[in-house]
């Protein structure tokens, strides 16, 4: 079976050329990495898997003989989605090794007659290039997971916000769908907010809900009632014709608590009950923004 | 009652539960429901998809257009091979939950639609379709 080790190690400068060369042709990406990172890389690369190949054997790619190759792969191929290779040339970067390989075995077995030696020689390099390709587009998955998964965090944290709209009244708009872990985010920042800035109204503003179920329900009952327990009082805004409807035929029981169909229906409550009003002070005058809309539509 | 259009949404993470509701919107959208008609469909959908994947452990939505007699409508089958439910009567009660949850999205559901049947063999699974006629 050392017959592959000695054909790569005795081969491996003809092998990295062809092999870059088979790349030039279908996957080098030169607006992403320079040609010497890539020719480096190779390198590396064949020189881990001779190592490979001559201590654990062709196929064996999880043997510890070949730590430092699979490493180097997923190093490669994490780097390249971060990069923002697509899979198929990450994958490609490895199986066009394949072509290179075969061509230097050819040359290594034009003299010799076994046959049998030479079919066992080129099935050990065809399935140990699948295994490496196996190896980075698991790589290159797992690093894209990864993306995925700090950025769901990270927009968990963006999209709770709660805003003061006035002295003691906090606005709280929520958007998308309401889960667990969504209503931990809300709660924990709405009862921060509250104390930070010793509120006694918030308004949870739910125009960007698209459903409002049971479970919804729930979270926003839950919500409230902490809230509460911390001594600011929950207006619920924004609940549209459909939504009301829906939550009729659902049986849910929002009787205690206080909601409005727009926002500033429910900020005009919260004003009102801390003892505040807004009134206009004389005629409305044409100034700053609306001098100018005035002026675009003579 | 003939069906013109099938597809099919697994259940198995609160993400797929989400899935569906999109898709419900989505057909439901294209059937020119009407607004409210649509919400109530989806928020069924939402109850009865988390029920599969709550109490089902996980199993599937089947969405169907379907017509009889020039109405159409559509027509949503969520199965799961759960423990089942032994009394179906008792399950549908408003308050009634095994759960920590508020105990109407069952009987809300039914509220919330034209047609509802629910089957359920306790070790087997549960079987609930609904329909919304447009």
């Amino acid at each position: 079976m050392n017959d592959l080790a000695e054909i790569i190690s005795r081969n491996a400068d003809s092998i990295r050329k062809q092999w870059m060369a088979e790349m030039s042709g279908s996957v080098q990406r030169t607006d992403l990495m320079s040609k010497t990172e890539l020719d480096e890389q190779c390198r590396a690369i064949l020189e881990s898997i001779i190592e490979g190949v001559k201590t654990s054997g062709p196929t064996n790619v999880s043997g510890p003989g070949w730590d430092t190759a699979r490493q180097l792969l997923q190093e490669i191929s994490a780097s390249r989605a971060r990069q923002g290779f697509s899979p198929t040339e990450v994958a490609t970067f490895v199986l066009s090794l394949k072509q290179a390989l075969f061509s230097a075995i050819r040359t290594a077995h034009t003299t010799a007659k076994n046959q049998d030696q030479l079919f066992d020689t080129v099935w050990a390099a065809t399935e140990l290039v699948d295994r490496l390709a196996l190896i980075t587009t698991e790589a290159f998955t797992a690093t894209r997971e990864e993306l995925i998964v700090r950025q769901q965090q990270e927009l968990l944290e963006l999209s709770t916000p709660v805003v003061k709209l006035w002295d003691g009244i906090l606005a709280l708009p929520i958007i998308g769908t309401l889960d667990s872990s969504r209503t931990q985010v809300v709660m924990e920042n709405l009862l921060q907010t509250v104390v930070a800035t010793n509120s006694k109204y918030a308004i949870i503003d739910i125009t960007g809900v698209p459903t409002v179920d049971t479970l919804v329900a729930q979270h926003l009952l839950k919500t409230i009632t902490a809230a509460r327990l911390m001594g600011a009082e929950c207006i619920i805004s924004g609940v549209r014709p459909q939504i009301a409807q829906t939550i009729v035929h659902l049986g849910i029981n929002l009787e205690d608590v206080i909601t409005k169909a727009k926002l500033s229906d429910a900020f005009a409550l919260a004003l009102q009950r801390s003892g505040r009003a807004v009134v206009r002070q004389g005629p409305e005058r044409a100034s700053g923004i609306s001098s100018l809309l005035v002026k675009k539509e003579e | 009652m003939n069906v013109l259009k099938r597809d099919e949404q697994p259940l198995k993470s609160s993400s797929d539960v989400v899935a569906a509701r999109q898709k419900v919107r989505q057909w439901s959208t294209e059937l020119r429901f009407s607004l409210v008609d649509q919400t109530k469909l989806i928020t069924a959908a939402s109850e009865l998809a988390r029920n599969a994947l709550d109490h089902g452990k996980g199993g599937a939505m089947t969405i169907e257009l379907i017509s009889n007699h020039g109405k159409s409508g559509l027509r949503l089958i969520f199965e799961d091979q759960g423990p089942g439910i032994p009394d179906i009567e008792q399950a549908l009660k408003d308050g009634f939950t095994t759960g920590s949850g508020m105990g109407l999205g069952l009987g809300g559901s039914k509220r919330l639609v034209n047609e509802f049947s629910i089957e359920s063999e306790v070790g087997k699974g549960t079987k609930v379709t609904i329909i919304r006629w447009k």
